[in-house]
């Protein structure tokens, strides 16, 4: 997962979203793990398009 | 590693976490509320509009300082820009105050200071702690420190982005359908109806709506939410809101003084939301309103009913769900009907296009409604497009 934590708003929107429960939120970053099964959903939850999917269009 | 022991540790200091720790610590609990934050209520992530009728119910004194602005009506608004007004004497308890989350948050954190809860900011829950297959506690870091909270129970109160429910086996998950994704601004210099809560249905907020709630006469919070299954293009809650204000002639010159993002669950009950010494309330209990996506009244009716569950617990020393079946029977017998109904709504709602919301928006200021409710303003839809409603008539 590649994250523009410049446009991040550290929301917690994809966090609460995401099924497999693999991304994890602090103050200063977000981190995803080897849960995550690439479904994509975080990727269009996030309000400000701050997340992008390695290898997919 | 350090170690704290509590009767109970709340994690999520927002209205959930914080109405629960004072319902539990006022009757004799022992409660640690933590709050990952550097500020309780700040960054605000909410359009702030509240009714009023519930505060008394959960014991919230009201105080000026929370209250930004008293609202006089609601206005809905139709694709086309058909409009409905309905003002205080027949919105009943739907409107209310545009209030700040800043010191409304604060507030109930006080509150629950008082009753006896210990708060610990800058303090993150990163996992549960185990005995014998039974929940004990929470894993923590703490101003860069990590510790461990032990604890008889362990309320999930963390929001939205709830986790504790998630690693505690409670299935909290959402289906697309069920979730909004949101941008609002808080807006300076602009022209609008300062008295009034706009809602904005239709094509503007696919599977949701714009809303304006007036902070002052020049400042509102201005968002929107999107239903996640309508997202087209990366980002679209953004653009979505930028688009609307850019077209709107009272906004289009204003300028945000704050941004936000989120999500909401607009789903229907959850099958269960507490196990043996785990409970959760508010937004990760995802108690939502489905229809206005509205949570601040659920999360204190609920927290004030956990903490009342946590107090028995206490007395009886048996923090499992023969005690704990007592919230899941409160806030059911309170909330339940309202979210399941609400929810059936939504489903429908989300599948009208611009001109059937145009239609429906007429017949409704055609007839009027006496009091301002979701379930008003279904009675009607019932009985001029029963076509409309005839999946959930019974609940109406
Ligand atoms: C854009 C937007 C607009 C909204 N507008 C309205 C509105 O106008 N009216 C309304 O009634 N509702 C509104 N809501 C919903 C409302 O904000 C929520 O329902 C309400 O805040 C729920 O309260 P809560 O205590 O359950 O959760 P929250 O207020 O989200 O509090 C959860 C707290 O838990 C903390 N936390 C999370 N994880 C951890 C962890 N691991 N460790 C420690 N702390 C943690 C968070 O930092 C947060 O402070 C809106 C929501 C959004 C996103
Ligand atoms: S792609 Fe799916 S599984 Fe992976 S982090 Fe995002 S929502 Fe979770
Ligand atoms: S949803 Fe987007 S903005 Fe919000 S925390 Fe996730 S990546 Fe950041």
């Amino acid at each position: 997962m590649i994250v523009h934590i410049e446009k991040c708003h550290k929301c917690g929107a994809c966090v609460g979203s995401c099924p497999q429960n693999a991304i994890y939120l602090n103050d200063v970053m977000l981190e995803f793990n080897e849960n995550c099964n690439r479904c994509g959903r975080c990727v269009k939850i996030c309000p400000v398009g701050a997340l992008e999917m390695e290898g997919k269009e | 590693m350090r170690q704290i022991k509590c009767d109970v540790v709340v994690v999520g200091a927002g209205p959930a976490g914080s109405m629960t720790a004072k319902w539990a610590a006022k009757n004799g609990v022992d409660v640690v509320l933590i709050e990952k934050r550097q500020e309780i209520g700040a960054p605000v992530r909410c359009g702030e509009g509240i009714s009023k009728a519930w505060l008394d119910e959960v014991g919230i004194e009201v105080d000026p300082k929370w209250i930004a602005r008293d609202i006089k009506g609601a206005k809905f608004v139709s694709p086309t820009g058909f409009t409905y007004f309905v003002d205080e004497k027949n919105a009943g308890n739907e409107v209310g105050w545009v209030v700040d989350r800043v010191f409304f948050d604060k507030a109930l954190a006080k509150d629950a200071a008082k009753a006896g809860a210990k708060i610990m900011l800058k303090t993150a829950a990163t996992g549960l702690i185990w005995k014998d297959g039974k929940v004990a506690g929470v894993k923590a870091v703490s101003h860069g420190e990590e510790i461990e909270i032990l604890a008889d129970a362990v309320v999930g109160a963390d929001g939205y982005e709830s986790q504790i429910g998630r690693w505690a086996g409670i299935d909290t998950s959402l289906k697309p359908n069920d979730i909004l994704t949101c941008y609002q601004y808080r807006l300076t210099n602009i022209k609008y109806d300062c008295d009034y809560c706009e809602f904005v249905l239709g094509s503007a907020a696919p599977g949701g709506y714009v809303w304006v709630f007036p902070k002052t006469e020049d400042t509102a919070n201005v968002g929107l939410g999107i239903l996640t299954p309508l997202i087209k293009n990366l980002g679209d809650p953004k653009m979505y809101l930028d688009k609307f204000i850019a077209e709107t002639p009272g906004l289009k010159d204003g300028q945000p003084l704050e941004c936000v993002a989120g999500a909401v669950s607009v789903c229907a009950p959850l099958d269960s939301v507490c196990i043996d010494h785990v409970i959760l309330v508010g937004d990760a209990a995802r108690q939502i309103d489905p229809i206005t996506g509205g949570g601040i009244s659920n999360s204190c009716i609920a927290g004030m009913f956990a903490g009342k569950a946590l107090a028995k617990a206490k007395e009886t020393g048996d923090y499992t769900m023969n005690t704990f079946q007592e919230y899941e029977d409160n806030w059911r017998d309170r909330l339940e009907n309202k979210l399941w109904r609400n929810w059936m709504a939504k489903e429908k709602l989300v599948t009208l296009d611009d001109a059937t919301l145009d239609s429906l928006v007429k017949t409704i200021s055609e007839v009027g409604v006496e009091k301002l409710s979701v379930r008003n303003l279904l009675a009607i839809v019932k009985e001029k497009h029963p076509d409309l409603v005839k999946e959930f008539e019974d609940l109406i």
